[in-house]
């Protein structure tokens, strides 16, 4: 460590202002701070002395960590609907998650050499530290998005989503939507034909020529697409092959979907990381739950064959599609969330209401998490302010009430 | 009446004193006075270089009101006036000859009478007033006069043992200070309090973790400031020293002093003087020259630090010396399992009841507000913390107004500032901001 240190503090000198790498400077400073706590310490006077051992990186990392059981699950579960895909009967563990990494690999390089491409020439023109808001971004994207999305069209997406919907904003901290989504949002408006219905969420290609053969023309849709198009309320989910899926495969998470969000299961063991860690949100959390299952709720007792998903239950309304993804790693992001407290339990509950209300009453999209955290990302100052206002009306009362 | 704070946080640090444990005693051949401990105050100076002062005599005046004084914490020669850039005073001192105090008359019986007492003793530049946390200036009537008892900082000394015997004087402080406001004078008194009530004042029970001991915390939750109200703020060893000053007629600049901190060598009480030399007081207290400490006159949440050369800063009842760590050159700290970190988030492998020694390294580089609700926990304030800062930042005064900048003061979001994620000045904001409202508004 002390060879790697004194050979950082060598090389230094070239970044500086007039070095010959001055225009590599945010990367050398990325590169220093990731490796080396800095051991800038506190002015003497006018602030603490100490500070707390938490920064924005552990923060991030936190979060990555957070996303890891659903990420290796969906490298298994992509796997395993190849392989059902293919009509294999035996189910290999390691080349199922071979298969999913090789699938995978691809994605998490085009988002992050992409997006913190973007982030360090920004940083770099305006001469800051790097910021570390893209290393949770860039593990996200993959795996919200259908697993046979183009490279070139994610790479597109992370670009457009980086740029205007970050940066010109002023960088992590200042943006009003999720970046994440917005890439979703956007491969999902910018190429509709490659982001939804039954050819993408299937992988169907050989990785390196690894995995089984699966026949042209295969197609499978996932449990909330089948429900978006079937009639008179028979909800008869299949899974690849034909078989019946019940809610409890949606628990687990061996169903198609998006990379990374098909288990709840694992996606509540990351919920549990963010909670315990206090990093998420638990009122965002809760509520949102809470939203959803009442949503739920008055869609099942008041449902009709005009709108299938309405015979999904409140609580199958959370197993199915991308909401436990959404509430508990894109609703709980403190940037683009409500700031407040009181805010945040109004900020969830409606994101809960309006995904299922999306999703069973608009034919046109058959999930509606995305659009309801988006929605609610514009309304998040809008709460705030009202709360804010609350506290304002309060002391003011106080202060009338003194002279009255 | 009493008061139960759920937010806050107790930091736990290595090196407390010893509960039991022997006071020293250390005579003072130097000490000094520094102007910026008196924050609102334009200094003058009623002395010159070589000139002989008594203890309790004027040093310096304000400006503005050329009755509010510093005074001297000893009797001797004014050695040097040190002054910095601009030829502003950065510090007075004063070489310490035989005691000779200066006689003041006592006998306040109105209003004017007792503050103009409080004014030439140097009592009340001791005292803060809110708004804008500055020392109260003289022509305005408190609202009410609140005195806490409690430190509740990290490693700081019991404030009731500091107070321990002075039941008499206590009393006649709370008659004079009655005097200087029309409303009431709180004490607010922790756990430890033996003393019982004292007459004359209004006795408020706390509890609940730091900041509870910030008196602007206890104001927020007895009586908040509105808009156009002014209280004064003090502590409870401030107070006995203005009953002893009512008794006797003298100024009492003895100062009990807590050595605190994980690079002290012997953590204790010294019995001795406001304002002495650091040198003396640290005497066989630091550890050697290979090793990079930081002296902190005060806690480590508001302390400042200073040199070896340099001298004890008001309030005169704590140093803390910890590891400076700028050589500590930590890898991948961020991704750290020691159990050896101390934070208020849960993300780190420091659980129980474990004591840690902290550096004074800042651990992080500096960010945009990111995580939500981190300042809230810390402030146990009816105040949208958050908020106040952006409209500091954006020098909103209705909105500053709005958010309650009158109620608050650098201090009370040290913990916040310590917490925070994106490692942002609070304390400095704060203050820029009173300053600021300040200048604007008078």
């Amino acid at each position: 460590m002390k060879f790697l240190k004194r050979s950082l503090d060598r090389i230094k000198p070239q970044f500086e202002e007039g070095g010959k790498l001055h225009s590599l400077k945010s990367v050398y400073d990325g590169f220093d701070t990731f490796l080396f706590t800095p051991n800038e310490t506190a002015k003497p006077s006018g602030g603490v002395q100490v500070h707390d051992s938490i920064d924005s990186k552990r923060t991030m990392i936190i979060v990555v960590l957070a996303l890891m059981p659903c990420f290796f699950f969906g490298m298994y579960n992509t796997g395993y609907q190849h392989w059902l895909a293919a009509g294999e009967t035996s189910f290999p563990f390691w080349s199922l998650m071979l298969y999913g990494f090789l699938a995978i690999l691809p994605k998490v390089i085009v988002a992050y050499v992409v997006g913190l491409g973007i982030e360090f020439i920004v940083a770099q023109i305006k001469k800051e530290e790097i910021q570390e808001g893209f290393l949770v971004t860039g593990i996200l994207v993959p795996m919200i998005c259908p697993v046979e999305t183009p490279n070139w069209m994610l790479a597109v997406a992370v670009a457009f989503a980086v740029i205007f919907a970050k940066e010109v904003f002023g960088g992590t901290g200042y943006n009003v939507f999720n970046v994440a989504l917005i890439t979703r949002a956007f491969l999902f408006f910018a190429y509709p034909a490659k982001m939804s219905g039954d050819h993408v969420f299937v992988a169907t290609g050989k990785m390196l020529g690894f995995g089984p053969t699966v026949s042209d023309g295969f197609s499978c849709a996932t449990p909330l697409g089948q429900i978006a198009t079937s009639t008179g309320g028979n909800l008869d989910l299949t899974g690849i092959g034909g078989y019946a899926l019940s809610w409890w495969d949606a628990f687990l998470g061996l169903i198609p979907g998006s990379f990374g969000e098909t288990s709840v299961l694992c996606i509540c063991v990351g919920a549990l990381i963010l909670l315990l860690t206090g990093i998420g949100s638990w009122r965002i959390m809760l509520s949102a739950v809470a939203g959803g299952l009442l949503m739920g709720w008055i869609a099942y007792w008041c449902q009709t064959p005009t709108y299938p998903a309405s015979y999904l239950n409140g609580w199958e309304q959370l197993l199915y599609g991308g909401f436990a993804f959404a509430v508990v790693f894109m609703a709980t992001d403190p940037v683009t969330a409500a700031r407040t407290e009181t805010g945040k339990y109004i900020y969830g509950f409606l994101i809960g209401v309006i995904a299922v209300l999306i999703r069973t009453y608009n034919n046109g999209y058959p999930e509606g998490a995305m659009l309801a955290v988006l929605l609610m990302n514009a309304f998040a100052a809008l709460i705030d302010y009202c709360v804010v206002q609350s506290n304002i009306r309060r002391r003011l009362k106080r202060a009338t009430a003194k002279t009255a | 009446m009493e008061i139960n704070l759920k937010k806050g946080f107790d930091l736990r640090l290595a090196g407390a004193v010893p509960p039991g444990s022997k006071p020293r005693a250390v005579a003072a051949r130097v000490v000094a006075i520094v102007p910026d401990d008196f924050p609102g105050l334009s200094p003058k100076l009623e002395v010159k270089e070589g000139d002989q002062v008594m203890r309790g005599q004027a040093l310096l005046r304000d400006k503005a009101f050329e009755y509010l004084k510093v005074a001297s914490p000893a009797a001797g020669t004014v050695k040097s006036v040190v002054r910095g850039a601009r030829r502003k005073i950065e510090r007075v001192v004063v070489e310490v000859a035989a005691d000779k105090p200066q006689a003041f008359d006592t006998k306040a019986t109105d209003r004017a009478s007792a503050l103009s007492l409080l004014c030439a003793s140097g009592m009340l530049a001791r005292m803060r007033q809110r708004p804008y946390d500055i020392v109260p200036r003289p022509d305005r009537v408190p609202r009410d006069i609140f005195v806490t008892a409690i430190d509740s900082a990290p490693l700081a000394p019991s404030l009731a043992s500091l107070v321990q015997g002075k039941s008499k004087e206590l009393a006649a402080a709370a008659k004079l200070l009655s005097l200087v406001t029309d409303g009431k004078v709180y004490v607010t008194v922790g756990a430890d309090w033996t003393l019982g009530d004292i007459a004359g004042a209004q006795m408020v029970k706390a509890q609940g973790k730091h900041p509870v001991g910030n008196v602007g915390v206890q104001i927020a939750n007895i009586a908040p400031v509105n808009k156009g109200e002014t209280v004064w703020g003090l502590d409870v060893v401030t107070m006995a020293k203005i009953g002893s000053l009512v008794l006797t007629g003298q100024v009492d600049t003895t100062a009990n002093v807590a050595i605190t901190g994980s690079e002290a060598k012997d953590p204790c009480m010294v019995l001795t003087t406001e304002g002495v030399a650091l040198a003396e007081l640290l005497k066989g207290e630091l550890p050697g020259d290979d090793k990079h400490v930081r002296i902190i006159s005060g806690n480590v949440l508001t302390g400042v630090a200073e040199k070896e050369d340099s001298f004890l800063r008001f309030p005169y009842r704590q140093v803390t010396i910890i590891p400076e760590g700028d050589d500590a050159d930590e890898f991948m700290g961020w991704a750290s399992l020691s159990p050896n970190k101390m934070s208020a988030s849960h993300s780190f492998l420091s659980f129980g009841k474990k004591l840690f020694k902290p550096d004074a390294r800042i651990l992080g580089g500096r960010r945009a507000m990111i995580m939500s609700g981190q300042y809230d926990k810390m402030i146990p304030m009816d105040i949208m913390a958050e908020y106040l800062i952006k409209a500091i930042l954006a020098k909103d005064i209705d909105q500053m107004e709005k958010l309650g900048i009158y109620e608050v003061a650098p201090e009370d979001f040290a913990l916040a500032e310590w917490a925070d994620t994106s490692k942002i000045p609070l304390q400095q904001i704060v203050r820029d901001g009173l300053d600021y409202l300040r200048k604007e508004l008078e």
